[in-house]
Protein backbone atom coordinates (compact mmCIF):
# COMPACT_ATOMS: atom_id res chain seq x y z
CA UNK A 1 0.00 0.00 0.00
CA UNK A 2 2.70 2.68 1.42
CA UNK A 3 4.56 1.29 -1.53
CA UNK A 4 1.57 2.34 -4.34
CA UNK A 5 1.27 5.38 -2.87
CA UNK A 6 4.96 6.19 -3.23
CA UNK A 7 4.93 5.08 -6.81
CA UNK A 8 1.69 6.92 -7.70
CA UNK A 9 3.72 10.51 -6.25
CA UNK A 10 6.47 9.67 -8.25
CA UNK A 11 4.08 9.23 -10.98
CA UNK A 12 2.29 12.78 -10.06
CA UNK A 13 5.61 14.93 -10.58
CA UNK A 14 6.73 13.23 -13.94
CA UNK A 15 2.96 13.85 -14.78
CA UNK A 16 3.34 17.40 -13.69
CA UNK A 17 6.51 17.51 -15.62
CA UNK A 18 6.43 16.08 -18.81
CA UNK A 19 2.26 17.11 -19.89
CA UNK A 20 2.25 20.25 -21.26
CA UNK A 21 5.51 19.23 -23.08
CA UNK A 22 3.96 16.20 -24.38
CA UNK A 23 0.85 18.63 -25.35
CA UNK A 24 3.32 21.38 -27.37
CA UNK A 25 4.72 18.23 -29.49
CA UNK A 26 1.41 16.65 -29.94
CA UNK A 27 -0.19 20.11 -30.78
CA UNK A 28 3.01 20.83 -33.40
CA UNK A 29 1.16 18.44 -35.84
CA UNK A 30 -2.41 19.26 -35.39
CA UNK A 31 -3.97 20.66 -38.22
CA UNK A 32 -5.54 23.69 -37.38
CA UNK A 33 -4.44 27.47 -36.44
CA UNK A 34 -6.04 28.46 -33.55
CA UNK A 35 -8.38 25.54 -32.29
CA UNK A 36 -7.25 23.39 -29.25
CA UNK A 37 -9.25 20.54 -30.82
CA UNK A 38 -7.70 18.16 -32.07
CA UNK A 39 -8.38 18.65 -36.11
CA UNK A 40 -5.96 15.70 -37.76
CA UNK A 41 -2.63 15.20 -39.14
CA UNK A 42 -0.60 17.66 -40.20
CA UNK A 43 3.02 18.27 -41.31
CA UNK A 44 2.65 21.47 -42.37
CA UNK A 45 4.02 23.09 -39.72
CA UNK A 46 7.33 21.70 -40.15
CA UNK A 47 7.43 22.35 -43.24
CA UNK A 48 6.40 25.81 -43.18
CA UNK A 49 9.00 26.28 -40.50
CA UNK A 50 11.56 24.84 -43.44
CA UNK A 51 10.28 27.24 -46.19
CA UNK A 52 10.65 30.02 -43.21
CA UNK A 53 13.86 32.04 -44.33
CA UNK A 54 14.74 34.26 -41.16
CA UNK A 55 13.72 31.37 -38.65
CA UNK A 56 16.15 29.36 -40.40
CA UNK A 57 19.01 31.68 -40.32
CA UNK A 58 18.45 31.70 -36.51
CA UNK A 59 18.30 28.62 -36.33
CA UNK A 60 21.44 28.09 -38.14
CA UNK A 61 23.10 31.01 -36.10
CA UNK A 62 22.10 28.95 -32.85
CA UNK A 63 23.75 25.84 -34.30
CA UNK A 64 26.94 27.73 -35.14
CA UNK A 65 27.62 29.46 -31.87
CA UNK A 66 26.81 26.47 -29.98
CA UNK A 67 29.44 24.49 -32.09
CA UNK A 68 31.89 27.22 -31.51
CA UNK A 69 31.03 28.33 -27.94
CA UNK A 70 31.07 24.10 -26.72
CA UNK A 71 34.24 23.29 -28.68
CA UNK A 72 36.41 26.07 -27.50
CA UNK A 73 34.92 26.10 -23.89
CA UNK A 74 35.63 22.23 -24.03
CA UNK A 75 39.56 22.53 -24.93
CA UNK A 76 39.75 25.30 -22.53
CA UNK A 77 37.80 23.65 -19.85
CA UNK A 78 39.64 20.35 -20.39
CA UNK A 79 43.10 22.29 -19.98
CA UNK A 80 41.88 24.34 -16.80
CA UNK A 81 40.33 20.95 -15.24
CA UNK A 82 43.83 19.38 -15.65
CA UNK A 83 45.88 22.47 -14.42
CA UNK A 84 43.86 21.98 -11.16
CA UNK A 85 44.54 18.86 -10.53
CA UNK A 86 47.95 18.47 -11.72
CA UNK A 87 49.88 22.25 -10.75
CA UNK A 88 49.92 23.81 -7.46
CA UNK A 89 49.97 28.00 -8.69
CA UNK A 90 49.10 30.84 -6.92
CA UNK A 91 45.10 31.33 -6.60
CA UNK A 92 44.50 28.10 -7.50
CA UNK A 93 41.40 27.56 -4.68
CA UNK A 94 40.80 31.15 -5.10
CA UNK A 95 39.96 30.20 -9.01
CA UNK A 96 38.71 27.13 -8.48
CA UNK A 97 36.12 28.61 -5.95
CA UNK A 98 35.33 31.09 -8.42
CA UNK A 99 33.95 28.71 -10.93
CA UNK A 100 31.97 27.21 -8.98
CA UNK A 101 30.36 31.33 -7.95
CA UNK A 102 30.26 31.49 -11.78
CA UNK A 103 28.16 28.64 -12.18
CA UNK A 104 25.70 29.38 -9.62
CA UNK A 105 25.78 32.96 -9.97
CA UNK A 106 22.00 34.31 -11.79
CA UNK A 107 22.33 34.72 -15.30
CA UNK A 108 21.16 37.90 -15.47
CA UNK A 109 24.13 39.26 -13.39
CA UNK A 110 26.59 37.57 -15.91
CA UNK A 111 24.09 39.54 -19.12
CA UNK A 112 24.43 42.86 -17.90
CA UNK A 113 27.93 42.42 -16.75
CA UNK A 114 29.18 41.46 -20.08
CA UNK A 115 26.73 43.89 -21.88
CA UNK A 116 28.74 46.67 -20.00
CA UNK A 117 32.33 45.03 -20.32
CA UNK A 118 31.41 44.61 -24.53
CA UNK A 119 30.41 48.49 -24.77
CA UNK A 120 33.03 49.81 -22.75
CA UNK A 121 35.30 48.05 -24.69
CA UNK A 122 33.41 49.55 -27.56
CA UNK A 123 32.59 46.63 -29.04
CA UNK A 124 29.61 46.41 -31.72
CA UNK A 125 27.42 43.36 -29.79
CA UNK A 126 26.94 40.78 -32.36
CA UNK A 127 28.13 37.43 -33.57
CA UNK A 128 31.63 37.82 -31.96
CA UNK A 129 30.70 39.28 -28.54
CA UNK A 130 27.47 36.50 -28.21
CA UNK A 131 30.90 33.95 -29.09
CA UNK A 132 32.83 35.14 -26.25
CA UNK A 133 30.03 35.69 -23.67
CA UNK A 134 28.53 31.90 -24.62
CA UNK A 135 31.86 30.38 -23.90
CA UNK A 136 31.84 32.19 -20.73
CA UNK A 137 29.15 30.33 -19.17
CA UNK A 138 29.94 27.11 -20.59
CA UNK A 139 33.59 26.74 -19.50
CA UNK A 140 32.33 26.35 -15.54
CA UNK A 141 30.17 22.92 -16.46
CA UNK A 142 33.40 21.66 -18.32
CA UNK A 143 36.08 22.59 -15.47
CA UNK A 144 33.82 20.99 -13.08
CA UNK A 145 32.65 18.06 -15.27
CA UNK A 146 36.14 16.79 -16.27
CA UNK A 147 37.52 17.70 -12.78
CA UNK A 148 35.21 15.20 -10.94
CA UNK A 149 36.43 12.60 -13.19
CA UNK A 150 39.73 13.47 -12.57
CA UNK A 151 40.04 13.38 -9.03
CA UNK A 152 39.08 9.94 -8.91
CA UNK A 153 42.28 8.93 -11.28
CA UNK A 154 45.58 7.50 -9.43
CA UNK A 155 48.08 9.74 -8.67
CA UNK A 156 50.72 6.99 -9.77
CA UNK A 157 49.76 7.09 -13.44
CA UNK A 158 51.19 10.34 -13.74
CA UNK A 159 54.23 9.38 -11.72
CA UNK A 160 54.59 6.59 -14.10
CA UNK A 161 54.34 8.40 -17.50
CA UNK A 162 56.93 11.16 -15.74
CA UNK A 163 59.46 8.16 -14.69
CA UNK A 164 59.91 6.60 -18.29
CA UNK A 165 60.39 10.02 -19.34
CA UNK A 166 57.21 11.31 -20.94
CA UNK A 167 56.88 15.36 -21.27
CA UNK A 168 53.60 17.41 -19.98
CA UNK A 169 52.32 17.44 -22.88
CA UNK A 170 53.30 13.79 -23.71
CA UNK A 171 51.54 12.87 -20.80
CA UNK A 172 48.68 14.53 -21.29
CA UNK A 173 47.86 13.76 -24.94
CA UNK A 174 48.84 10.27 -24.38
CA UNK A 175 47.04 9.11 -20.81
CA UNK A 176 45.40 12.04 -19.54
CA UNK A 177 43.33 13.07 -22.79
CA UNK A 178 41.96 8.90 -23.53
CA UNK A 179 41.34 8.51 -19.92
CA UNK A 180 39.02 11.59 -19.77
CA UNK A 181 37.27 11.05 -23.21
CA UNK A 182 34.08 10.17 -21.34
CA UNK A 183 33.75 13.57 -19.43
CA UNK A 184 35.25 15.87 -21.95
CA UNK A 185 32.36 14.43 -24.32
CA UNK A 186 29.52 14.64 -21.63
CA UNK A 187 31.08 18.15 -21.22
CA UNK A 188 30.84 19.49 -24.65
CA UNK A 189 27.81 17.92 -25.32
CA UNK A 190 26.29 19.51 -22.03
CA UNK A 191 28.05 22.71 -23.07
CA UNK A 192 26.37 22.60 -26.31
CA UNK A 193 22.93 22.27 -24.85
CA UNK A 194 23.34 25.05 -22.42
CA UNK A 195 24.63 26.99 -25.44
CA UNK A 196 21.71 26.09 -27.99
CA UNK A 197 19.04 27.06 -24.89
CA UNK A 198 20.24 30.23 -23.25
CA UNK A 199 17.98 32.68 -23.26
CA UNK A 200 19.27 35.47 -20.42
CA UNK A 201 22.73 36.48 -21.27
CA UNK A 202 22.07 36.11 -24.94
CA UNK A 203 19.41 38.51 -24.40
CA UNK A 204 21.99 41.36 -23.50
CA UNK A 205 24.98 39.88 -26.07
CA UNK A 206 24.22 39.77 -28.88
CA UNK A 207 22.81 42.83 -31.34
CA UNK A 208 19.99 42.87 -33.36
CA UNK A 209 21.98 42.05 -36.82
CA UNK A 210 22.31 38.26 -35.47
CA UNK A 211 19.40 36.54 -34.26
CA UNK A 212 19.56 32.89 -32.82
CA UNK A 213 16.74 31.11 -32.17
CA UNK A 214 15.98 31.10 -28.19
CA UNK A 215 15.51 34.76 -28.56
CA UNK A 216 13.47 34.56 -32.05
CA UNK A 217 11.27 32.45 -30.46
CA UNK A 218 11.20 34.97 -27.21
CA UNK A 219 9.97 37.57 -29.93
CA UNK A 220 7.09 35.47 -31.68
CA UNK A 221 6.02 33.90 -28.06
CA UNK A 222 5.79 37.61 -27.13
CA UNK A 223 3.04 38.94 -30.12
CA UNK A 224 1.02 35.65 -29.65
CA UNK A 225 1.36 31.71 -30.32
CA UNK A 226 1.55 29.77 -33.40
CA UNK A 227 1.49 26.97 -34.93
CA UNK A 228 5.36 27.26 -36.47
CA UNK A 229 6.41 27.81 -32.99
CA UNK A 230 4.77 24.39 -31.68
CA UNK A 231 7.15 22.63 -34.23
CA UNK A 232 9.75 24.74 -33.81
CA UNK A 233 9.56 23.65 -29.89
CA UNK A 234 9.39 20.19 -30.66
CA UNK A 235 12.27 20.20 -32.69
CA UNK A 236 14.38 22.28 -30.09
CA UNK A 237 13.30 19.82 -27.64
CA UNK A 238 14.34 16.42 -28.96
CA UNK A 239 17.63 18.33 -29.83
CA UNK A 240 17.97 19.09 -26.07
CA UNK A 241 17.06 15.63 -25.50
CA UNK A 242 19.35 13.60 -27.93
CA UNK A 243 22.20 15.36 -26.48
CA UNK A 244 21.27 15.18 -23.00
CA UNK A 245 20.71 11.63 -22.99
CA UNK A 246 23.69 10.66 -24.67
CA UNK A 247 25.55 12.95 -22.37
CA UNK A 248 24.56 10.99 -19.27
CA UNK A 249 25.36 7.51 -21.29
CA UNK A 250 28.42 8.30 -21.71
CA UNK A 251 29.23 9.23 -18.58
CA UNK A 252 27.21 6.17 -16.74
CA UNK A 253 29.30 3.46 -19.19
CA UNK A 254 32.69 4.33 -18.87
CA UNK A 255 32.25 4.54 -14.90
CA UNK B 1 62.55 21.34 -20.05
CA UNK B 2 60.97 23.85 -22.03
CA UNK B 3 58.22 21.94 -23.32
CA UNK B 4 57.43 21.13 -19.81
CA UNK B 5 56.87 24.48 -18.16
CA UNK B 6 55.42 25.38 -21.52
CA UNK B 7 52.53 23.31 -21.56
CA UNK B 8 52.09 23.83 -17.67
CA UNK B 9 51.63 27.73 -18.14
CA UNK B 10 48.86 27.38 -21.28
CA UNK B 11 47.36 25.25 -19.24
CA UNK B 12 47.03 27.36 -16.08
CA UNK B 13 46.62 30.32 -17.71
CA UNK B 14 44.26 30.22 -20.33
CA UNK B 15 41.53 29.30 -18.24
CA UNK B 16 43.16 31.55 -15.53
CA UNK B 17 43.10 34.37 -18.28
CA UNK B 18 39.76 33.82 -19.34
CA UNK B 19 37.78 34.23 -16.23
CA UNK B 20 39.74 36.95 -15.51
CA UNK B 21 38.95 38.94 -18.46
CA UNK B 22 35.18 37.86 -18.98
CA UNK B 23 34.11 37.53 -15.29
CA UNK B 24 36.53 39.14 -12.73
CA UNK B 25 36.88 42.65 -14.79
CA UNK B 26 32.66 42.80 -16.07
CA UNK B 27 32.32 42.12 -12.27
CA UNK B 28 33.98 44.53 -11.09
CA UNK B 29 33.01 47.23 -13.77
CA UNK B 30 29.36 46.23 -12.57
CA UNK B 31 30.28 46.86 -8.83
CA UNK B 32 32.27 49.91 -9.35
CA UNK B 33 29.30 51.62 -11.51
CA UNK B 34 26.54 50.99 -9.02
CA UNK B 35 28.73 53.35 -7.32
CA UNK B 36 28.49 55.95 -9.85
CA UNK B 37 26.16 58.74 -10.18
CA UNK B 38 23.74 58.18 -13.28
CA UNK B 39 24.82 60.93 -16.24
CA UNK B 40 22.05 61.68 -18.97
CA UNK B 41 24.57 62.24 -21.50
CA UNK B 42 27.49 59.75 -20.83
CA UNK B 43 25.21 57.10 -19.27
CA UNK B 44 27.36 57.29 -15.86
CA UNK B 45 29.24 60.02 -14.31
CA UNK B 46 32.45 58.97 -12.52
CA UNK B 47 30.93 60.40 -9.40
CA UNK B 48 31.27 58.46 -5.88
CA UNK B 49 27.13 58.00 -4.67
CA UNK B 50 25.45 55.77 -2.35
CA UNK B 51 21.88 57.01 -4.14
CA UNK B 52 21.46 53.93 -6.17
CA UNK B 53 21.91 51.95 -2.99
CA UNK B 54 19.25 54.61 -1.50
CA UNK B 55 16.83 54.10 -4.30
CA UNK B 56 16.94 50.52 -4.29
CA UNK B 57 15.76 50.37 -0.44
CA UNK B 58 13.36 53.33 -1.53
CA UNK B 59 9.52 52.12 -1.12
CA UNK B 60 9.24 52.08 -4.72
CA UNK B 61 11.97 49.41 -5.45
CA UNK B 62 11.18 47.41 -2.23
CA UNK B 63 7.28 47.14 -3.73
CA UNK B 64 9.24 45.37 -6.82
CA UNK B 65 11.68 43.95 -4.55
CA UNK B 66 8.90 42.68 -2.02
CA UNK B 67 7.04 41.02 -4.88
CA UNK B 68 9.71 39.27 -6.57
CA UNK B 69 10.64 38.19 -3.01
CA UNK B 70 7.80 36.02 -2.02
CA UNK B 71 7.63 34.59 -5.40
CA UNK B 72 10.80 33.14 -5.32
CA UNK B 73 10.16 32.24 -1.66
CA UNK B 74 6.93 30.83 -2.76
CA UNK B 75 8.91 29.21 -5.36
CA UNK B 76 11.51 28.02 -3.20
CA UNK B 77 9.17 26.22 -0.44
CA UNK B 78 6.61 24.71 -3.11
CA UNK B 79 9.27 23.00 -4.99
CA UNK B 80 11.10 21.79 -1.84
CA UNK B 81 8.07 20.45 -0.46
CA UNK B 82 7.55 18.36 -3.72
CA UNK B 83 10.91 17.54 -4.03
CA UNK B 84 12.19 16.32 -0.80
CA UNK B 85 9.85 13.36 -0.74
CA UNK B 86 10.09 12.79 -4.37
CA UNK B 87 13.71 12.46 -3.49
CA UNK B 88 13.94 10.58 -0.80
CA UNK B 89 11.22 7.69 -3.01
CA UNK B 90 13.22 7.80 -6.26
CA UNK B 91 16.11 6.23 -4.30
CA UNK B 92 14.45 2.96 -3.12
CA UNK B 93 13.23 2.53 -6.45
CA UNK B 94 14.96 -0.94 -8.07
CA UNK B 95 18.34 0.22 -9.75
CA UNK B 96 17.23 -0.46 -13.50
CA UNK B 97 14.00 1.34 -13.38
CA UNK B 98 15.64 4.21 -11.29
CA UNK B 99 18.31 4.75 -13.90
CA UNK B 100 15.87 5.80 -16.00
CA UNK B 101 13.54 7.86 -14.12
CA UNK B 102 16.74 9.68 -12.91
CA UNK B 103 17.90 10.05 -17.17
CA UNK B 104 14.12 11.71 -17.08
CA UNK B 105 14.67 14.20 -14.26
CA UNK B 106 18.14 15.11 -16.00
CA UNK B 107 16.73 16.11 -19.23
CA UNK B 108 14.20 18.69 -18.01
CA UNK B 109 17.12 20.44 -16.00
CA UNK B 110 19.10 20.89 -18.74
CA UNK B 111 16.38 21.65 -21.79
CA UNK B 112 15.26 25.17 -22.60
CA UNK B 113 13.07 26.70 -20.43
CA UNK B 114 11.79 29.13 -22.16
CA UNK B 115 10.22 25.96 -24.51
CA UNK B 116 9.17 25.07 -21.20
CA UNK B 117 7.31 28.04 -20.49
CA UNK B 118 5.79 27.79 -24.23
CA UNK B 119 4.39 24.41 -23.31
CA UNK B 120 2.70 25.96 -20.31
CA UNK B 121 0.74 29.06 -22.32
CA UNK B 122 -0.61 26.45 -24.46
CA UNK B 123 -1.89 24.71 -21.52
CA UNK B 124 -3.07 28.01 -19.84
CA UNK B 125 -4.93 30.02 -22.53
CA UNK B 126 -8.18 30.89 -22.81
CA UNK B 127 -9.02 28.53 -25.06
CA UNK B 128 -6.75 25.88 -23.91
CA UNK B 129 -6.55 22.40 -22.61
CA UNK B 130 -7.09 23.24 -19.03
CA UNK B 131 -9.85 25.27 -19.49
CA UNK B 132 -11.11 23.36 -22.27
CA UNK B 133 -11.20 20.37 -19.43
CA UNK B 134 -12.74 22.20 -16.90
CA UNK B 135 -15.78 23.46 -18.94
CA UNK B 136 -16.03 19.61 -20.02
CA UNK B 137 -15.90 18.71 -16.36
CA UNK B 138 -18.68 21.23 -15.76
CA UNK B 139 -16.60 22.82 -13.03
CA UNK B 140 -16.66 25.97 -14.56
CA UNK B 141 -18.89 28.13 -16.37
CA UNK B 142 -17.04 30.15 -18.34
CA UNK B 143 -12.96 30.04 -19.09
CA UNK B 144 -10.76 30.75 -16.48
CA UNK B 145 -8.17 33.47 -16.88
CA UNK B 146 -5.00 31.46 -15.90
CA UNK B 147 -2.79 33.16 -18.44
CA UNK B 148 -1.75 36.86 -17.28
CA UNK B 149 -1.90 36.29 -13.65
CA UNK B 150 0.11 36.32 -10.69
CA UNK B 151 -0.97 32.48 -10.26
CA UNK B 152 0.56 31.45 -13.78
CA UNK B 153 3.62 33.01 -13.08
CA UNK B 154 4.19 31.06 -10.19
CA UNK B 155 3.22 28.05 -11.41
CA UNK B 156 5.12 28.40 -14.12
CA UNK B 157 8.22 28.89 -12.07
CA UNK B 158 7.79 26.25 -9.53
CA UNK B 159 7.25 24.37 -13.39
CA UNK B 160 10.87 24.83 -14.65
CA UNK B 161 12.78 25.19 -11.44
CA UNK B 162 11.51 22.15 -9.68
CA UNK B 163 14.18 19.79 -11.76
CA UNK B 164 16.47 22.06 -9.71
CA UNK B 165 15.66 21.24 -6.29
CA UNK B 166 14.92 17.76 -6.58
CA UNK B 167 18.50 17.09 -8.35
CA UNK B 168 20.92 18.33 -5.42
CA UNK B 169 18.31 16.98 -2.96
CA UNK B 170 18.49 13.42 -4.40
CA UNK B 171 22.31 13.48 -4.66
CA UNK B 172 22.71 14.19 -0.88
CA UNK B 173 20.48 11.48 -0.12
CA UNK B 174 22.37 8.95 -2.10
CA UNK B 175 25.07 9.65 -0.09
CA UNK B 176 23.03 9.46 3.48
CA UNK B 177 25.03 6.70 5.09
CA UNK B 178 21.78 4.26 6.25
CA UNK B 179 23.99 2.26 8.64
CA UNK B 180 23.37 5.48 10.71
CA UNK B 181 19.26 5.26 11.07
CA UNK B 182 19.68 1.64 11.62
CA UNK B 183 21.98 2.26 14.37
CA UNK B 184 19.57 5.42 15.49
CA UNK B 185 16.77 2.90 15.36
CA UNK B 186 18.34 0.03 17.52
CA UNK B 187 19.16 2.94 20.03
CA UNK B 188 15.58 3.60 20.18
CA UNK B 189 15.04 6.55 18.30
CA UNK B 190 11.57 7.42 17.29
CA UNK B 191 11.11 8.09 13.26
CA UNK B 192 10.57 11.59 13.91
CA UNK B 193 13.60 11.85 15.95
CA UNK B 194 15.58 10.01 13.38
CA UNK B 195 14.14 12.22 10.76
CA UNK B 196 15.28 15.67 12.78
CA UNK B 197 18.32 14.23 14.27
CA UNK B 198 20.24 12.35 11.80
CA UNK B 199 18.34 12.33 8.01
CA UNK B 200 17.39 16.45 7.97
CA UNK B 201 21.07 17.70 9.35
CA UNK B 202 22.78 15.23 6.66
CA UNK B 203 20.76 16.34 3.72
CA UNK B 204 21.09 19.62 5.00
CA UNK B 205 23.62 20.80 2.06
CA UNK B 206 21.32 19.21 -0.55
CA UNK B 207 18.80 20.95 0.45
CA UNK B 208 20.39 24.79 0.36
CA UNK B 209 22.10 23.85 -3.20
CA UNK B 210 18.45 23.04 -4.46
CA UNK B 211 17.02 26.29 -2.56
CA UNK B 212 19.87 27.65 -4.01
CA UNK B 213 19.23 26.74 -7.85
CA UNK B 214 15.84 27.91 -7.73
CA UNK B 215 15.43 30.90 -5.33
CA UNK B 216 18.18 32.70 -7.68
CA UNK B 217 16.76 31.86 -11.03
CA UNK B 218 12.99 32.22 -9.39
CA UNK B 219 14.58 36.06 -9.05
CA UNK B 220 16.16 36.83 -11.96
CA UNK B 221 14.08 34.92 -14.89
CA UNK B 222 12.79 37.69 -16.46
CA UNK B 223 11.30 36.14 -19.17
CA UNK B 224 8.74 33.84 -17.19
CA UNK B 225 6.46 37.02 -16.24
CA UNK B 226 7.21 38.38 -19.69
CA UNK B 227 5.30 35.60 -21.31
CA UNK B 228 3.15 34.23 -18.14
CA UNK B 229 2.31 36.92 -16.40
CA UNK B 230 1.82 40.07 -18.49
CA UNK B 231 2.83 43.24 -17.72
CA UNK B 232 1.46 43.04 -13.85
CA UNK B 233 4.21 41.01 -12.09
CA UNK B 234 7.72 42.13 -12.16
CA UNK B 235 10.50 39.94 -11.14
CA UNK B 236 13.92 41.55 -9.93
CA UNK B 237 15.41 40.19 -13.04
CA UNK B 238 13.05 42.59 -15.11
CA UNK B 239 13.81 45.61 -13.01
CA UNK B 240 17.38 44.95 -13.99
CA UNK B 241 16.85 44.08 -17.30
CA UNK B 242 14.55 47.22 -17.81
CA UNK B 243 17.40 49.57 -16.44
CA UNK B 244 19.49 48.18 -19.21
CA UNK B 245 17.12 48.19 -21.84
CA UNK B 246 14.46 50.86 -21.15
CA UNK B 247 15.34 53.61 -18.48
CA UNK B 248 18.98 53.38 -19.61
CA UNK B 249 19.70 53.84 -15.47
CA UNK B 250 22.97 51.32 -15.30
CA UNK B 251 24.19 52.34 -11.93
CA UNK B 252 20.82 51.57 -10.16
CA UNK B 253 20.68 48.27 -12.25
CA UNK B 254 24.25 47.52 -11.53
CA UNK B 255 23.51 48.20 -7.85
CA UNK B 256 20.43 45.80 -7.80
CA UNK B 257 22.82 43.00 -9.39
CA UNK B 258 25.09 43.41 -6.56
CA UNK B 259 22.55 43.28 -4.40
CA UNK B 260 21.42 39.76 -6.12
CA UNK B 261 25.05 38.61 -6.28
CA UNK B 262 25.36 38.97 -2.49
CA UNK B 263 22.03 37.11 -2.09
CA UNK B 264 24.17 34.43 -4.01
CA UNK B 265 27.25 34.53 -2.19
CA UNK B 266 25.44 34.54 1.37
CA UNK B 267 23.16 31.34 0.21
CA UNK B 268 27.25 29.56 -0.88
CA UNK B 269 28.69 30.88 2.28
CA UNK B 270 25.48 28.79 4.51
CA UNK B 271 25.92 26.23 1.96
CA UNK B 272 29.99 25.45 2.67
CA UNK B 273 29.06 25.51 6.27
CA UNK B 274 26.02 22.99 6.33
CA UNK B 275 28.38 20.58 3.79
CA UNK B 276 30.90 20.81 6.41
CA UNK B 277 28.77 20.51 8.97
CA UNK B 278 27.24 17.41 7.49
CA UNK B 279 30.81 15.94 7.10
CA UNK B 280 32.27 16.03 10.37
CA UNK B 281 28.93 15.03 12.16
CA UNK B 282 28.71 11.94 9.95
CA UNK B 283 32.11 10.76 10.37
CA UNK B 284 31.67 11.96 14.32
CA UNK B 285 28.38 9.27 14.67
CA UNK B 286 30.45 7.11 12.79
CA UNK B 287 33.65 7.14 15.46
Amino acid sequence: MKKTLRYLYLACVYLFLYIPILILVIYSFNDSKYSTNWQGFTLSWYTQLIADGPLMEAFVNSLVIAFASSVSATILGTLGAFAFYRYRFPGRKVMYTFIYIVMMSPDIVMGISLLMFFIILGMETGALTLLLAHITFCLPFVVVTVFSRISGFDRNIIDVAKDLGATELQMFRHIMLPMLMPAIIAGWLLSFTLSLDDVVVSFFTTGPYFEILPLKIYSMVRLGIKPEINALSAVMFLLSLITVTVAHLVTKENR
Amino acid sequence: MVSKSGFRNVSIGSTLLWITVFVVVPYLFVLVFSFFQRDPEQIVAAVFTWQNYKDIFSPVFLVVCWNSLILALGTTVITLLVAYPFAFFLGRIPERIRRILLLLMIIPFWTSSLIRTYALIILFKANGIVNGLLLSLKLVDEPLAILYTQTSVFIGLVYTLLPFMILPIYSSIQKLDLRLIEAARDLGATSGHIFLRIVLPLTLPGIIAGSTMVFLPALGLFYIPDLLGGARSMLIGNFIKNQFLTTGNWPLGSAASVILTLIMCLFLYVYFLSSRKARTSGMGEMA
